[in-house]
């Protein structure tokens, strides 16, 4: 029993000795397992996993260029940079959002807002690094902020400049906004080949002259090689290409001019254009309601976004070049050109007017009961006579209206170095065969000609163009591209690129016609529809006033009850220029729903005149300075 | 002099008693490597070395003690140091602290501490001290017992949940068992179980350890993130976490290169390899099971260890033996190695 105990035993130990041999050997293998590991990493992929360390441990941080200031025609800054510090959340680095916005809110004052602007930033920029949570922090939280950064992985502090417009909505239009770059901006960029231009770059103008000079204003990206520790904090710079900043970009628009016409305008809807018709630049190019450029600044806040564009006044709409008005009377003195160039009509030549025109069984009424008895010329542009022109314009002949009116920039495009003008149209047979499908729709009735004579019927025309067409007249034979940028320079060195004046039409105008015309305009304003709003002008101007008929409301559009007959009013129209010789100013004003001409459109252009010629500072308006002027900030520093 | 110095001698020799110098020197070696890799981590905390070398004090303190101890002797301390054990386990699933997501940690008094970490020791006391009693008569049905007796605990750490600590448990237990002779045809249907059984675990991991293990097999998936491990290191710049205790591998590497790492294994290999033979010299089955199981979890810790940095194991918390910052840890270690040093000691005595 006991021997067998001790073999038993023994034997145990023998099977227990294999074992540690097993084990032994399983020990082995492993470590040759883990040693050829080592091999193969840390010789065999060496190169590999050395680049792949350079890349952890450096990073290339894009150095923000400031963008390029906008001056007007005077020198007057309009839109500027300043600095300012950001709390910015890195999503992909944070774990739980809504919780480190909330234990945010133990230093840093945010608001409801900031948070909806934020879920809707995040939303729409998916692969953004980084985004902002709060703008513009003060220094106390930037201070609170900074001793606690440890605790906020994914939350940073950055130094960035905001753009800023110190004339606040006016001229809104012409400076349009810069907005937060999305999706399809960034594939435009990267379309464009200069996706890396804009690394670094969170914010691209989105209308107006920030959008169109968006490449003369942005300037060059620099890149810096900083060493970075693994939550991507910078510990050291390396090397640093520096930023070129964006060049200046220097207006033709009087800043002044504009704050008096927008003043001028109050809370009534409108356009107005003027134009300096020596060189084609645009003095003043108000839309009424505007908005306020700061606020896209931050990323607009979703509510006031809603509101501007549900607003059934449009403010976004920029309707000196956008918006489409049948011009009313102020086409009469164009037609009576035509029909002086054409010899259809001679000056002293008159017609009798009973106060009705009928043509083809229709009767076309003037305006003026009873009528204005004996017209001529002058008489019919003085007084705005309907039914010289119902005669005109079937005598003319609606080719030969159309043939004389293009060339005035009527129904074509003015070249403005804004998006989104409209074309316009300058009825004429042909137009209506390509615009209508219908062959029954397609053909031009005589009787359609009648309304043309009295800027009714199919015309459609921006601000613009009437503008446009106004300085033509004034200068006598030509108008040139429009446009709103003068010239640009180069921050560094100065250099200056003059913006060419491009001639868009020319007409060769008999002499003694035009100044015909132009007398008959001065005469609107001594003695005729002009002359009330223009009582005790002491320099010479000419003028035209229109009314047009709101016939139809557009579709698409609904009108509360209420103010269904507001809007139904006639818009009221106004062209200008002065002085007689040598006119260096040419406008257009509309103001939608006005009424007459007269009675809105030409009050409004006095005040813009007076300001223009005279200096007069119309009251409502002390001294036109935007509201601080002190911090203009040339040139900042930024990273 | 001659007198004066007898004393200092005999004293010498009294605490050099029992010790066993192969295991010391190589110890002591490997916890030399982790100074050196430790001072390089706590470029920014250089009080971490002074503290480790408080916690390598204690540990060699406790080392010497436990190498005083008979195996017979341990032998009683078997079943008690496993019901503490398993009672402080409990406490930490009803009371714990948690740290990292994870509820490890029991307060008691001053210090807290994780009783998991001394179920490393006391569940291959337990087991070896059961196949001991059962030496005479072991029949499958004592394996069954002793499985009952490993899953316990297993399960309490497992659901903490401490994955890495859970592995090295089940892995000391396993040991016992597998060096008490479980038959290899047991071994092979288990393990032919334990792969079947694989999909059905995969449903109970968190979803930190699934991306853990997702990300060892396509590293590319994730790279800065859940695999921080498996790319570039970039030891002092943050790029890896726990860059002191369980990353300490990552940053020897950095500093010592392959070289250093064949060291490394060629010391943890020497070290093993000691333990076996004293395993196999051991007197009695307690003390051969229990100094077989404690030399192969140094090799577990190593391998796992060294395997999930170098990226061909998934994320474990698993600390490198003896170089990693941490008292804990190194503490079981030497107390570990006390108990091997005792086994040897001891390997002459008759089994009574």
């Amino acid at each position: 029993m006991r021997g067998s105990e001790i073999r038993n035993s023994e034997q145990e130990l023998h099977q227990f000795q294999a074992r540690v041999g097993v084990a032994g050997v399983a020990v082995l293998v492993a470590f040759g397992l883990l040693a050829a590991r080592f091999l193969w990493l840390q010789v065999l992929q060496h190169d590999v996993y050395r680049a792949k360390a350079e890349d952890n441990r450096i990073s290339i941080v894009p150095v923000t260029p400031n963008r390029g200031l906008i001056v007007d025609r005077n020198g007057v800054v309009v839109a500027r940079n300043y600095s300012g510090y950001t709390l910015e959340i890195f999503p992909r680095r944070v774990r739980n959002l809504e919780r480190t916005i909330d234990e945010l809110t133990e230093y840093v004052d945010i608001t409801t807002r900031d948070r909806v602007r934020f879920r809707k930033l995040l939303q729409e920029t998916r692969n953004a690094e980084n985004l902002p949570i709060k703008n513009r922090l003060s220094d106390e939280e930037v201070a609170k902020f900074a001793a606690n950064r440890f605790r906020f992985e994914g939350v940073e502090i950055k130094a960035r400049l905001f753009r800023q417009y110190p004339f606040g909505d006016v001229g809104s239009h012409a400076l349009g906004y810069l907005g937060r770059i999305n999706t399809q901006d960034q594939t435009k960029l990267e379309d464009d080949g200069v996706g890396a231009n804009y690394r670094g770059t969170d914010y691209i103008g989105k209308a107006g002259i920030e959008a169109t000079y968006e490449a003369e204003l942005h300037g060059t990206t620099g890149f810096e090689q900083v060493e970075i520790d693994a939550a991507g904090r910078g510990i050291r710079t390396l090397s640093r290409t520096a930023s070129q900043p964006g060049n200046n970009v220097t207006l033709t628009l009087d800043m002044r001019l504009q704050q008096v016409a927008e003043i001028a305008f109050g809370e009534r809807r409108g356009a107005l254009v003027a134009i300096d018709p020596a060189s084609g630049g645009i003095l003043a190019l108000v839309s009424k309601p505007g908005f306020d450029p700061n606020l896209f600044v931050d990323g607009i806040d979703p509510t006031y976004w809603a509101e501007l564009n549900g607003s059934i006044d449009k403010p976004l709409n920029n309707r000196a070049i956008s918006g489409l008005y049948p011009p009313g009377s102020t086409i009469k003195p164009y037609l009576a050109l035509a029909a002086l160039e054409t010899g259809k009509r001679t000056t002293r030549a008159t017609i009798f007017d009973p106060g009705y025109f009928d043509f083809g069984g229709r009767r076309f009424r003037d305006d003026k009961k009873g009528g204005h008895g004996t017209v001529d010329m002058y008489k019919s542009i003085v007084e705005s006579c309907d039914t010289y022109y119902y005669h005109l314009a079937n005598d003319l002949g609606i080719d030969a209206i159309a043939r004389f009116l293009g060339p005035f920039g009527f129904g074509s495009r003015s070249g403005i170095d804004l998006a989104g003008e409209f074309t316009g149209v300058l009825p004429s047979p042909e137009w209506k065969q390509k615009r209508f499908k219908r062959p029954a729709d397609q053909k031009w009735f005589p009787g359609e000609t009648i309304s043309i004579g009295i800027g009714q019927g199919y015309h459609s025309y921006t601000p613009l163009q009437l503008a446009q067409a106004m300085a033509m007249l004034a200068s006598a034979g030509h108008i040139y591209k429009a446009r709103l940028v003068a010239h640009i320079d180069h921050p560094r060195n100065g250099e200056r690129r003059e913006m060419p004046a491009e001639v868009l039409h020319t007409v060769t105008l008999k002499r003694d016609n035009v100044e015909f015309i132009k007398r008959a305009m001065a005469g609107v304003n001594k003695e005729g529809t002009g002359a009330r709003a223009f009582a005790g002008v002491t320099y010479a101007v000419g003028g035209k006033t229109g009314t047009a008929q709101v016939i139809a409301m557009k579709q698409g559009e609904k009108y509360e009850e209420a103010k269904v007959a507001e809007r139904h009013r006639d818009h009221s129209l106004f062209i200008a220029f002065a002085p007689l010789e040598s006119p260096r100013i040419a406008l257009a004003v509309i103001v939608e729903n006005g009424g007459f001409g007269a009675r809105a459109a030409a009050p409004l252009a006095r005040t813009v005149l007076d300001y223009f010629m005279l200096g007069k500072v119309p009251a409502g308006m002390e001294q036109p300075t935007p509201e601080d002027d002190a911090a203009s900030d040339e040139e900042i520093e930024s990273d | 002099m001659e007198l004066a110095r007898l004393p200092i001698r005999r004293i010498g020799l009294r605490l050099a008693e029992g010790i066993d110098s192969t295991l010391l020197v190589l110890m002591l070696a490997l916890s030399m490597l982790g100074f050196l890799a430790l001072f390089s981590a706590s470029y920014d905390t250089p009080s971490r070395v002074v503290s480790q070398a408080v916690n390598l004090a204690v540990a060699l303190a406790a080392m010497w003690l436990v190498a005083q101890v008979p195996p017979q002797t341990m032998m009683r301390f078997a079943v008690p140091a496993y019901l503490i054990g398993l009672a402080f386990l409990v406490a930490v699933a009803l009371f714990g602290d948690v740290v990292n997501g994870a509820r490890r940690w029991l307060h008691v008094g001053v210090t807290r501490f994780q009783p998991s970490e001394m179920m490393k020791l006391a569940l291959p006391l337990m087991l070896a001290w059961y196949f001991h009693k059962h030496e005479t008569s072991l029949k499958l049905r004592n394996f069954g017992v002793a499985a009952m007796l490993l899953i316990i605990p297993l399960g309490l750490i497992a659901r903490q949940p401490d994955l890495g600590t859970a592995a090295l448990v089940g892995a000391a237990g396993f040991y016992v068992i597998f060096f008490a002779g479980l038959s290899w045809k047991v071994l092979g249907t288990l393990t032919g179980l334990g792969l079947a059984a694989l999909p059905v675990a995969w449903g109970f991991l968190h979803s930190y350890q699934r991306k853990r293990v997702l990300t060892l097999l396509d590293p590319t998936t994730d790279p800065l993130g859940a695999g921080y491990h498996i790319n570039g290191t970039q030891a002092h710049l943050e790029f890896i976490p726990e860059r002191h205790t369980d990353f300490i591998f990552a940053v020897f590497s950095e500093e010592f290169g392959l070289v250093g790492n064949l060291v490394l294994v060629a010391l943890y290999m020497l070290l093993i390899a000691r333990g076996l033979v004293i395993a196999a010299n051991a007197a009695t089955v307690f003390a051969r099971l229990l100094a077989g199981a404690i030399s192969l979890m140094f090799f577990t810790y190593a391998f796992v260890n060294m395997g999930m940095v170098s990226g061909i194991l998934p994320v474990v918390g698993v600390p490198l033996p003896f170089l990693s910052y941490g008292g804990t840890a190194l503490l079981t270690l030497f107390i570990g190695a006390g108990i091997l040093m005792s086994v040897h000691r001891y390997r002459k005595l008759v089994q009574t």
